[in-house]
């Protein structure tokens, strides 16, 4: 019987020729990844362990960017760990401020994660990477840990769903809009344990930022990971940034799915995720009157270039609603100067948005944009559960960075082509 | 060892950010996590829990974050085991990594109720609701997990792998 390329993944990693779902492997890593906020409980678990090194300075991967530039002394504290045990173990791959990014806009950007990869990382959207044809899943502090001292996890094979993306894409529709779909279709329990395989026309054509958004939402389908065959568009985005060889892995034709979901893209709009679920789903049409006290346009899910250009395609020459505060962020230092060089940071500021050093910020309610009790905020980001950006009586919608940039300038969630 | 306390019922999808949100995850001390344990989905349930309460809840608990400080949350607010329908994937890893006890069992997670007092047995999966006298079967563990429970956690299991 055939193999998925996630099975096929686990299998190259665990030394064997073939395996099969449900099947116990343990396996070795190309990459363990951790935050600031995940990162000193793994260290504190590493040191129980005793290990004198960690199994590869250069595999181990230590990005501050969920409270950071600090926003107070306990994150302080919290980063200084960090910052120290990457000093002590001679961690290469430590980014500070200035230098850094968004984890997961970061990493593939800095070519660290190359196709055929097996990557766990102490942060739920370590999947992003699937979008290289990685294997790339979430996991705890301990799990980081153990990882970090012996380069190796334990995986149980999963099974996979598969979403086929038929037709050429409707105007305004995006990655961000397939996603939301599939998660509005199966639930956030739909893929639990499973992988999500994205395929079909219209995903051969998706630039990469857009499958990075695809895969970065597996999570909020409970899926072990969200993965993407790699073709030239991905041999295009690693060449010159991953320095080291890697394998292109595809399921057999014969590979055997849990369950397949087809969709034609031409008929497809762009979907809002009301409050207080990713799975609540409407088209951006069918969403009422939804006034806005806030909107964000950036994270590790819609942070990238090519998001921040769209923003920008539909906030130039507009002003944004006198009622409404509007923060944008770019994934990295090197979007962020990509985008000041093109002109966008000029747009948005002249625009009357905030632009922001990369962090993850008021994605997860950290600092940079917390809601009030009662506000309602429609952001590029994630999750949307309750107190998720601040107060738990605020509420957050989710969309595409094309709905939100046009709802920046008329102060309600809006379509694209109204404004 | 037999589990007893009373139960906390919760609905489904109970995620990471209502277990403990973001806003506290500025520190990882057990005891202040605890203080804020489940604050968002009842601002009461840190204040009322006592020790050896179970938590019993639906479909796809712990689902979001990968942050490990929810099952330390649970843990250091006294809870002595989560019983629910199922749990996200992250958060079961999570939990049976720091050795908080969980069971799956979806008969159990929908039956009982708020209030009611329980026995669980852990290594035979064996659910007993004191208060209605009616008796579940949990999920049982792989014999590798097991051995990660019985040891206390990946950390000691892991030592004692490498001695």
């Amino acid at each position: 019987m055939g193999m998925t390329i996630s099975q096929k993944i686990l299998a190259a990693h665990a030394g064997r020729e073939e395996v099969q779902a449900g099947e116990l492997l343990n396996c070795r890593l190309d990459g363990v990844l951790g935050n600031d906020i995940t990162a000193p409980v793994a260290i504190s678990e590493f040191r129980r362990l005793r290990a004198d090194r960690v199994y590869d300075p250069e595999k181990v991967m230590l990005v501050p960017d969920h409270f950071t530039p600090n926003k107070d002394i306990k994150s302080a504290e919290q980063s200084k760990i960090m910052r120290d045990f990457a000093r002590e173990y001679g961690i290469k791959n430590y980014f500070e401020i200035g230098r850094m990014g968004i984890e997961h806009c970061l990493l593939p950007e800095q070519g660290l994660v190359a196709p055929g990869d097996l990557f766990i990382g102490a942060d739920s959207h370590t999947c992003t990477y699937g979008a290289l044809g990685a294997f790339a899943t979430g996991v705890g502090s301990t799990d980081m840990a153990v990882g970090m001292a012996t380069g190796e996890a334990w995986f149980k094979v999963p099974e996979s769903l598969k979403f086929i993306y038929y037709g050429e894409m409707a105007p305004w529709v995006s990655g961000k809009d397939l996603i939301l779909q599939a998660i509005g279709d199966i639930g956030v329990d739909g893929a639990r344990y499973m992988s999500m395989e994205f395929c079909g026309e219209a995903i051969e054509k998706l630039s990469m930022d857009n499958r990075f958004t695809m895969a970065n939402m597996a999570i909020e389908a409970g899926g072990k990971n969200g993965i993407i065959a790699p073709d030239d568009i991905t041999r295009q985005y690693v060449q010159g940034r991953v320095k080291r060889d890697y394998t292109l892995y595809a399921s057999d034709a014969d590979a055997e799915y849990a369950r397949t979901l087809e969709y034609d893209v031409s008929k497809m709009e762009p979907l809002v995720a009301f409050p207080h679920l990713p799975e609540n789903t409407r088209r951006v049409s069918e969403a009422g009157e939804v006034l806005l006290d806030q909107v964000v346009i950036g994270s590790c899910t819609n942070g990238r270039l090519e998001d921040l250009t769209i923003a920008a395609g539909l906030m130039q020459g507009r002003k944004v609603h006198p009622e409404l505060r509007v923060i944008i962020i770019p994934g990295t230092s090197r979007i962020y100067l990509d985008a000041l060089r093109r002109g966008l940071i000029e747009i948005f500021v002249e625009a009357g948005a905030i632009v922001s050093t990369p962090t993850c910020g008021p994605c997860l309610g950290g600092h940079m944009g917390i809601l009030a009790k009662g506000e309602k905020a429609l952001a590029t980001t994630n999750r949307n559960f309750v107190g998720r950006m601040g107060s738990p009586e605020s509420e957050v919608y989710l969309s595409s960075p094309a709905v939100a940039a046009a709802s920046a300038i008329t102060g309600r969630i809006t379509a694209p082509w109204e404004i | 060892m037999t589990l007893t306390g009373k139960v906390y019922k919760f609905g489904h999808d109970v995620d990471t950010d209502a277990i403990i949100p973001a806003r506290y995850l500025n520190s990882a001390d057990p005891a202040e996590l605890a203080r804020h344990c489940m604050e968002d989905a009842d601002p009461s349930f840190p204040e009322k829990v006592q020790a050896g309460d179970i938590i019993v809840a639906g479909k796809n608990f712990g689902c979001g974050s990968s942050r490990e400080h929810a099952p330390i949350a649970i843990k250091a607010a006294g809870v002595s085991c989560v019983v629910a329908h199922s749990f996200a994937r992250i958060f079961y890893r999570n939990a049976i990594n720091i050795g908080l006890p969980i069971l799956e069992c979806a008969q159990a997670a929908e039956e009982i109720m708020e209030g009611d007092r329980l026995e669980a047995e852990l290594e035979s999966g064996r659910i007993r609701n004191v208060s209605s006298g009616k008796e579940y079967r949990a999920t049982a563990f792989p014999p590798f997990m097991r051995d990660i429970m019985d040891k206390g956690g990946l950390i000691p299991y892991v030592q004692s792998k490498l001695e």
